[in-house]
C-alpha cells in the first residue's frame, strides 16, 4: 500500500496507459482530502502555521483573508467541525455560509456536482464538506476545482481531526521547539493506541496514515466485528490487538472512538460484552495506562466507551483537541485559499 | 446477389483449426467458399465480387460477445439496440447476447421478439437472453419453451442472482428440457449489502464496503451442487462474469467431474485490479468488482488453460450523471464492446503469450459452443459470412469520444491497444469499415 499518492499521480493498471479521468479538472492542491497527500513538510507547514495564526493579534489575523468567501457544505450533522471551520474562517475575516443537507436543495435530489458548481458560481473560493458517502471530496474537487477540504467523508478520512490530533499530542508529549515541525522520526518510540469501532472510523483512518509516517506505531483495538483483521495492512507502523488491556500496558496515547450506531447496519454488538472488554475507564486507565493521554474525536458517549471519570480526568485531552482542532483549521484554510490553482484543464491530464 | 472476396489475408478459424493465409468468398449472408491464396479469384470475378483486399491482415469469425446490456426496452437514453450494435461492430463482434435487465425485464416472448425486430435497426445479430423468473424477481419460472421460440438463447436474471435454491434448481431442470443453460449472476447479495468494491484492505482504507470472494463462489457451488442434483447427462449451468480465483475452482472441479458448467470472464477483470478505483473512480465499478492482483492472475490462468470458456464485456453503459456522482452511489458497469478485442490482445497475447487462435476461439467459437449458435463462430462454408478484419500488430488508441455507443462510462479511455479492428461484416453486409483511418495505409 502507496503511503502518499498525490491526487493528481493516480494508480495505473498497466503501465503505458493512462486511466481514464473524464472530469474536468484536477484537484486544486490546496485541497485537503487525505492524509496521504501531505507530505511531512506540509504537516510542518501546517503545524507551524497553526501556531502563527493562533498567536498573531486578532485584528491582525482577521485581514489575512478578509471577505473571501468559504462555504459549509454538511450533508451529515455535526458541532465541534462544523463549528470549529466556522469560527476559524471568520477569525481570519472570511465569510461563511452553511448549507446542510436538510433545508437546502439537495433535499430536492440536486446532485453534489450542481451543488458544487451553485456554490462556486456564488462565489466561493474553498468548500468545507462533510459527507455520509466516503470519496465524496474527490468528486467535489474533480467537478469544481475548488479547494476542498474533507471535514469527514463516510468512513474514509477526516484529515483535519489527524492534523489536531497530532498537534495535540505533540503540544502534551513534547517540548515546545518540537511542535512546529514534524520528521521521519518526530513520534519515534511513541505508542497510540486507537480503541473501538475501526471499522467506521474516519479519525482512525486518517490518524493510523499519518501517525506511523512520523514514526509512531498505531495500535487498532477493537473486536472483529468492528475491526477486520485486514486492517492492519492497511499501512506500516499499524499492529492489531485485540486485548484492550494489553494494548494499554504499551501505550502512551490511547484514542476512544465512538460506536456509530447509524453506520452499523445490520451488524449486531453486544454492548454489555464490548463496555466489559474495551470501555475505558478509571481503574483500567490507572491499572494499565496510567501516564497515557487520552484523546476522543467526540461525541463521546459517556457510560459505553469512556466513563465521566477518565473523560473528565487528568489524562484526558478532549477539550484540548477541540481547541486546537480551531488552530489547525486555521491553518488549513489559509493554505487553501493561498494556493494557487496548477494549470488544470482536461487536455493538459491526456496523454 | 452480392458476392464479397477477402483476398491475401491471413484466416485464423480456431473452429475448424485454420491458422494460414486463405482467401474467403462470402456471398449473400454465408461463406460460400474458403480456399488456398488467389484461387477464388476467377470465381469472383465472375461473380463481379467486391474485393478486400486484406494483406497483412487477420481475417477471423466476427466475434461473439454473450453478455451486453443494450438497455432496451425502457433506458434508452443510456444505449439503445442501434447504437449498442453499432459500437458491438466497431468492436468486430457480429453477434451479441442481450440481458434481460430492461425496463420492463424481458421476461416474455413479445419483448424478445420486440428486441429483434428490424425497427430496432441492429447492425449486428442480436440474441435475446430472457429472464429466468417473472421479473427477475427470483420467485417463479417464466414460460421457457415459449421464451426459446421467440429466439431466447438462455435464461438469465443477470444483475440479480436466483437465491432460492428451490427456484435454481427448477430453472436449470426447465432450461434443460428446452435445451438452453442457465445463466447465473453469482453474488450473495446477502453478503454484499451496500458493497461497492472487492472486499479487502483496499476497502477498509477507502472507506468503502466490500463484497468478499465468497459471495460470488458460494453461489457458484451451490449452483454446481445443485445441477449435479439433475444428473450428469442434463442441465447446463453458466457462470457469468467470473471474477475470482475460488469460483474459478469451483468450475474447474465441476468440469473435471463431467458437468456441463462453463463460465465466461470479462476484459477489465483480467486487465485490471481493484487498485484502479484510485481516487473513487467511478469508471472502476462493476459488479463484480475489480478483485485482488491473485484473483486477476487466477482469471489468466484459467483463460491460458481452457477452464473458461468465453471472453464477454458484461458492456454496461450509463449516463454521465449518473456515473458521476459519489463512488458509493454510482451504478455498476462499464462499457466494453470497442476495447474487448484490444485489451484481450494486448493481456493476454501479448503480456501472456496466449496463440491467436485460443485467443479468438474465446471471443467466437467458445461463446457460439456455450450457447449453440448454428453457423456462427465459424468461417467453415455454410456459415454466416459473419467475419472480422483486423492487424495484429496495428497500435491505437481508444478514445471514447470516439466511441459509437451512447454511453461513455469506460477505464480504458486513452489506452493504447493492438489489433485496429479494420472491417467487420456481418451475415455479409460492411458493418464496419475503419480501414481509411488505419496508418498503414
Amino acid at each position: 500500500m502507496p503511503a502518499r499518492t498525490k491526487p493528481a499521480a493516480r494508480q495505473r493498471a498497466a503501465p503505458q496507459n493512462s486511466q481514464a479521468i473524464d472530469f474536468p479538472t484536477k484537484v486544486h492542491p490546496g485541497s485537503a482530502l487525505s492524509v496521504t497527500h501531505f507530505t511531512l513538510e506540509d504537516v510542518s507547514e501546517i503545524l507551524a502555521q497553526a501556531s502563527r495564526l493562533e498567536t498573531m493579534p486578532v485584528l491582525r489575523r482577521a485581514q489575512l483573508l478578509a471577505k473571501r468567501r468559504v462555504a459549509l457544505l454538511f450533508y451529515e450533522s455535526s458541532t465541534r467541525t462544523r463549528t470549529s471551520f466556522e469560527l476559524a474562517a471568520k477569525s481570519l475575516g472570511a465569510d461563511t455560509v452553511l448549507v446542510s443537507a436538510l433545508s437546502s436543495s439537495i433535499e430536492k435530489g440536486e446532485s453534489l456536482k450542481d451543488t458544487g458548481i451553485t456554490l462556486r458560481a456564488l462565489g466561493a473560493e474553498c468548500i468545507i464538506l462533510r459527507h455520509p458517502n466516503s470519496g465524496a471530496p474527490y468528486l467535489l474537487a474533480h467537478t469544481t476545482g475548488l479547494p476542498i477540504l474533507n471535514a469527514g467523508d463516510g468512513t474514509h478520512e477526516h484529515p483535519s481531526q489527524a492534523l489536531l490530533d497530532l498537534r495535540t499530542i505533540l503540544s502534551r508529549l513534547f517540548p515546545a521547539k518540537q511542535r512546529n515541525s514534524v520528521t521521519a522520526r518526530a513520534l519515534h518510540g511513541l505508542t497510540i493506541t486507537i480503541a473501538g469501532d475501526i471499522l467506521h472510523s474516519r479519525v482512525a483512518r486518517s490518524n493510523a496514515l499519518l501517525l506511523p509516517r512520523l514514526g509512531a506505531r498505531v495500535i487498532f483495538c477493537g473486536p472483529e466485528a468492528l475491526l477486520p483483521s485486514t486492517a492492519a495492512e492497511i499501512g506500516h507502523g499499524v499492529l492489531i490487538e485485540r486485548n484492550f488491556e494489553d494494548a494499554l500496558k504499551q501505550s502512551d496515547v490511547v484514542m476512544m472512538l465512538r460506536i456509530q450506531k447509524e453506520r452499523l447496519a445490520g451488524l449486531h454488538l453486544d454492548l454489555e460484552d464490548y463496555i466489559q472488554r474495551y470501555q475505558l475507564d478509571a481503574s483500567r486507565l490507572s491499572a494499565y495506562a496510567p501516564k497515557a493521554l487520552v484523546l476522543h474525536p467526540g461525541p463521546m458517549i459517556r457510560g459505553l466507551e469512556i466513563t465521566s471519570e477518565v473523560a473528565d480526568g487528568p489524562n484526558s485531552a478532549v477539550a484540548e483537541q477541540v481547541h486546537h482542532g480551531t488552530a489547525i483549521r486555521m491553518a488549513l484554510l489559509f493554505r487553501a485559499l493561498q494556493t494557487k490553482p496548477t494549470q488544470s484543464k482536461k487536455k493538459s491530464r491526456k496523454r | 446477389m452480392t458476392t464479397i472476396l477477402i483476398r491475401g489475408g491471413h484466416l485464423v478459424d480456431p473452429s475448424i483449426g485454420v491458422d494460414e493465409k486463405r482467401d474467403l468468398l462470402l456471398r449473400d449472408d454465408r461463406v460460400a467458399a474458403v480456399d488456398l491464396p488467389a484461387k477464388l479469384d476467377a470465381l469472383a470475378k465472375k461473380e463481379r465480387a467486391t474485393i478486400v483486399d486484406a494483406r497483412g491482415m487477420t481475417v477471423a469469425p466476427g466475434l461473439i460477445d454473450m453478455h451486453v446490456h443494450l438497455r432496451e426496452p425502457g433506458q434508452g437514453y443510456k444505449e439503445t439496440i442501434a447504437t449498442g450494435t453499432r459500437a458491438a461492430a466497431a468492436g468486430g463482434f457480429t453477434s451479441v447476447c442481450a440481458m434481460p435487465n430492461t425496463l420492463p425485464v424481458n421476461d416474455s416472448p413479445e419483448i424478445t421478439r420486440w428486441m429483434q425486430s428490424p425497427e430496432r435497426d441492429a447492425v449486428v445479430r442480436v440474441f435475446p437472453i430472457a429472464a429466468a423468473t417473472r421479473g427477475s424477481m427470483g420467485e417463479a419460472l417464466t414460460e421457457y419453451g415459449a421464451l426459446k421460440a421467440a429466439g431466447a438463447v438462455a435464461f438469465s436474471d443477470d444483475g440479480k442472482p436466483i437465491l432460492q435454491d428451490a427456484i435454481m434448481y427448477e430453472s436449470l431442470a426447465a432450461a434443460s428440457r428446452v435445451g438452453l443453460p442457465v445463466i447465473q449472476h453469482a453474488e450473495d447479495t446477502r453478503l454484499t449489502q451496500n458493497a461497492s468494491m472487492n472486499a479487502g484492505v483496499l476497502s477498509f482504507r477507502l472507506g468503502l464496503r466490500g463484497m468478499p470472494a465468497e459471495a460470488e463462489s458460494g453461489i457458484v457451488e451451490r449452483d454446481i451442487e445443485l445441477l449435479s442434483r439433475l444428473g450428469k447427462s442434463s442441465g447446463h449451468l453458466h457462470v457469468a462474469h467470473l471474477s475470482t480465483a475460488k469460483a474459478l475452482d469451483a468450475v474447474r472441479r465441476a468440469k473435471r467431474s463431467g458437468l456441463h458448467v462453463t463460465c465466461e470472464v470479462a476484459p477489465h477483470h483480467f486487465a485490471l485490479t481493484e487498485q484502479a478505483i484510485g481516487d473513487y473512480d467511478t469508471h472502476a465499478k462493476m459488479s463484480p468488482p475489480l478483485r485482488s492482483s491473485e484473483d486477476r492472475a487466477a482469471l489468466i490462468e484459467g483463460l491460458l488453460d481452457g477452464t473458461v470458456d468465453a471472453i464477454a464485456t458484461d458492456h454496461a453503459p450509463h449516463a454521465i450523471h449518473e456515473k458521476e456522482q459519489e463512488f458509493e452511489r454510482a451504478p455498476n458497469g462499464i462499457t466494453g464492446l470497442e476495447t474487448a478485442l484490444g485489451i484481450s490482445l494486448l493481456v493476454l497475447h501479448r503480456q501472456h503469450r496466449m496463440p491467436l487462435t485460443r485467443l479468438l476461439a474465446l471471443l467466437s467459437s467458445g461463446p457460439a459452443k456455450v450457447l449453440q449458435l448454428k453457423h456462427r463462430g465459424s468461417l467453415s462454408v455454410g456459415s454466416f459470412a459473419d467475419v472480422v478484419v483486423f492487424r495484429v500488430a496495428e497500435q491505437w488508441k481508444f478514445l471514447m469520444s470516439d466511441s459509437k455507443s451512447k454511453s461513455k462510462n469506460t477505464p480504458f479511455d486513452g489506452w493504447t491497444l493492438p489489433g485496429r479492428v479494420l472491417l467487420t461484416i456481418s451475415e455479409g453486409r460492411i458493418v464496419h469499415d475503419a480501414r481509411a483511418v488505419s496508418s498503414k495505409r
